[in-house]
């Protein structure tokens, strides 16, 4: 019917000539218009009677945001995940280690009665199997614990409480208010804390929270974390203490962390990133019951089986590939022998080992197995020995391969800030798709790990202490 | 309208949720909304999928979607990022502007709080001059009646000339009604007529007059009217969409489009 074709161009001329014509404030009394008839509408269908509930929600809300016990009552309760995480997921930690480690002893037995060859029962039992039992023994207890807990706070409403405390600090720093939230998400993955960053609208202050998400410790870097926090500070006050001292070891890192978050996003913000924070309105929902179905289902299949069955995944491989590594011999010393030996005067010179060193190296797909890893290598991978309580760790540790305080400490902050894991990386590359930010994403942590580490490293050797 | 296909679309049957599974939907939903009133609750209620809900602002970050049959017919169900208008150019925004407007869906359900109606029926009104075929889903109405907030749905329903349905999506109470209603306004059974805010004489000049270019230059495309008014308050998103070309493919796609999801899909994967 209408065979006349007409350009874009003209259709673009005709709109720009009429607007001309037009007011140029009709804009503004369009939206007012919509209001307006948004305000008849609601005021036709609504009918209000007093106001309890309300009430109660501004209540809780002036003591969880307000100016003097936001931050403290965020603290306290932060505090009180981890201590409930380390207490309850000692003793099923424990359990899970003995019962994987009995299936390892017998099945590796019934396979050298079968006459199996011996490689093949040390690659498949001492390495694939082992470095499972490792990872799921690890980290099973405390996500099955922490998840759950963290949602339910999720649920209530708490986050967008956090966010709104944590919002002035974060405008200081030149950052999004709602980094807050994409960082608290990065507690659980921070590949998930990566992607949530999209909430953020403007690109500059996206890209400070994509390439700051990392120095929240992840999930698989909690384990890590709590089990140095158990060893080193736990032993060191009376036992009534321990979970306490533990927990209290855990928030400082994680406070630790939220520095760096801030420090590193203001030098950014005044150097490659320059630019003024922006505005944006937050909503605060009322606070909600949490469904406790739901609540399981999300945090148990959801992110639980999500993040082990992936740290499942890249710790069969490793494992095969430790137990090579200490099996398979090069001019008379074992390859892990000399991985190690080579990248031990590094390790030393910040404070840590060639072994851990060599863990992190092997643990780039997933932060998940460097303890699994680290203790494989002491153990040597052909030892049949069991280790299963933190106090066996300890000795290990300590008494055999000459930990420290400063090893502890510093292995805490290369874990806190050292680089992110592969999935991580891969997702900020698919977040930015610029290989410039993901190579910034992935070095730049690194280089500040090795940087901190070496000045503790450094500042304890040359202080008498 | 399509509705040859809604012949045999009876009154009163039985939803089945069917997860993700949504080759060969016959009607497409978009679920709008302003964030955090429930729309993932609705969405998971509906297609029985277990979308992450978390109470706070903004958690939708990308668009899900999910299947769920009524009546023999099966429905694609598309959640959108939660907004609170559409007149800014955010990312979300855009995002849920563009389906909404490219996506052409059959129904587009905006899901409301009914402790704060006012503030999201903007939403809805701005939803409403991009499509006709909208119903309101005013959930939380379990927190309303705790707050002493009542909400009277049929009045509502009559003023904005769609249906408007009351639920609580947590506990499924009103999801049934709510289908039904989606239902009847997809297969088009239910005819809308949305409450408009007329806009000033001089505006509406030229809006009609430019009506007839835009529809002359891509003939078929959906609501030219809120193109042009876009236009006409200078829209750089709108201008570059007409300038590129996408306006006019899509409307081409829209034409030859028999069978709905695979160009939809690919037209919001342009747009975007």
């Amino acid at each position: 019917m209408t065979p006349v074709s007409v350009t874009p161009q003209a259709v673009l001329d005709r709109s720009d000539e009429l607007r001309r014509g037009l007011d140029g404030s009709f804009r503004d009394s369009m939206v007012a218009s919509l209001y307006q008839r948004a305000g008849e509408l609601a005021g036709r269908s609504v009918r209000e009677q007093g106001a309890g509930k309300w009430d109660f929600d501004q209540r809780i809300d002036r003591i969880l945001t307000s100016r003097w016990l936001g931050l403290p009552v965020m603290l306290l309760l932060l505090g009180a995940v981890f201590w409930v995480t380390i207490l309850g997921a000692n003793v099923p930690s424990q359990m899970l280690a003995n019962g994987f480690f009995a299936v390892e002893a017998a099945a590796a037995g019934w396979f050298e009665s079968m006459g199996a060859p011996w490689w093949l029962t040390g690659l498949v039992w001492h390495g694939i199997f082992r470095g499972l039992a490792w990872v799921v023994s690890v980290m099973l207890p405390p996500m099955a614990i922490f998840f759950p807990v963290f949602t339910i706070l999720e649920d209530l409403g708490y986050l967008p409480r956090v966010a709104f405390n944590l919002d002035w600090l974060f405008r200081k720093a030149g950052a999004h208010g709602k980094q807050a939230l994409t960082m608290a998400m990065g507690f659980g993955c921070n590949a998930a804390g990566v992607t949530s960053t999209r909430i953020i609208d403007s690109p500059r202050e996206r890209l400070l929270a994509i390439l700051t998400n990392n120095f929240v410790p992840c999930n698989g870097r909690f384990p890590t974390l709590i089990m140095l926090a158990v060893i080193f500070v736990a032993a060191a006050v009376p036992p009534a203490a321990a979970a306490f001292a533990a927990a209290a070891a855990v928030v400082a890192v994680v406070l630790l962390g939220v520095c760096f978050t801030l420090g590193v996003s203001w030098a950014l913000s005044r150097s490659l990133l320059s630019g003024e924070a922006s505005a944006f309105t937050l909503e605060m929902p009322p606070y909600r019951r949490p469904s406790i179905l739901r609540i399981l289902y999300t945090s148990l299949i959801d992110r639980t089986i999500f993040v082990l069955g992936r740290a499942m995944l890249t710790a069969a491989p490793a494992g095969a590939l430790i137990w090579i590594l200490a099996n398979v011999q090069a001019g008379g010393t074992t390859l892990a022998d000399r991985s190690i030996s080579l990248l031990e005067p590094l390790g030393t010179a910040i404070g840590l080992d060639g072994v851990i060193l060599l863990a992190y190296v092997i643990a780039i797909p997933a932060n998940e197995i460097v303890v699994p890893t680290m203790l494989m290598c002491y153990l040597g991978g052909a030892m049949m020995m069991d280790i299963t309580t933190y106090e066996q760790i300890r000795e290990v540790l300590v008494g055999q391969h000459g930990w420290t305080m400063l090893t502890a400490v510093n292995l805490m902050l290369f874990s806190l800030l050292h680089n992110p894991c592969a999935t991580t990386i891969l997702t900020i590359w698919k977040e930015t798709r610029s290989a410039r930010w993901t190579a910034l994403g992935a070095l730049m942590p690194l280089g500040l790990a090795f940087l901190v580490c070496l000045a503790t490293a450094q500042a304890v050797r040359l202080l008498p202490l | 309208m399509n509705t040859e296909a809604c012949d045999s679309c009876p009154a009163h049957v039985q939803m089945a949720k069917m997860g993700v599974d949504i080759a060969n939907c016959d009607h497409v939903v978009a679920l709008a909304g302003n964030p955090n009133t429930g729309k993932s609750s609705v969405f998971n209620a509906l297609t029985g999928l277990r979308q992450h809900v978390g109470n706070w602002t903004g958690k939708t970050v990308t668009r899900a979607e999910g299947a769920f049959g009524y009546g023999g017919k099966r429905y694609k169900l598309v959640d959108l990022p939660g907004t609170y208008s559409l007149l800014s150019a955010s990312h979300d925004e855009e995002i849920s502007r563009n389906f909404l407007l490219f996506g052409q869906p059959d129904c587009t359900v905006v899901v409301v709080d009914a402790t704060a109606l006012e503030r999201n029926l903007n939403l809805v009104l701005q939803v409403l001059e991009i499509t006709d075929r909208a119903v309101v889903c005013v959930n939380l109405m379990d927190e309303a009646k705790r707050k002493g907030i009542e909400v009277d749905v049929r009045s509502l329903s009559r003023d904005l000339g769609v249906p408007a349905v009351s639920t609580v999506a947590r506990t499924k109470e009103g999801l049934s009604d709510l289908v039904a209603s989606v239902a009847g306004v997809a297969c088009g059974e239910t005819k809308t007529s949305p409450s408009r805010v007329a806009p000033p004489a001089e505006v509406q000049e030229a809006i009609d007059g430019l009506v007839p270019l835009i529809q002359g230059m891509a003939p078929g495309l959906p609501s030219a009217r809120w193109v042009a008014l876009r236009l006409l308050d200078g829209d750089h998103k709108v201008r570059e969409a007409l300038l590129s070309g996408e306006l006019a493919g899509l409307a081409d796609r829209q034409r030859q489009a028999a069978p709905l999801a695979a160009s939809r899909i690919k037209a919001i994967a342009g747009a975007q």
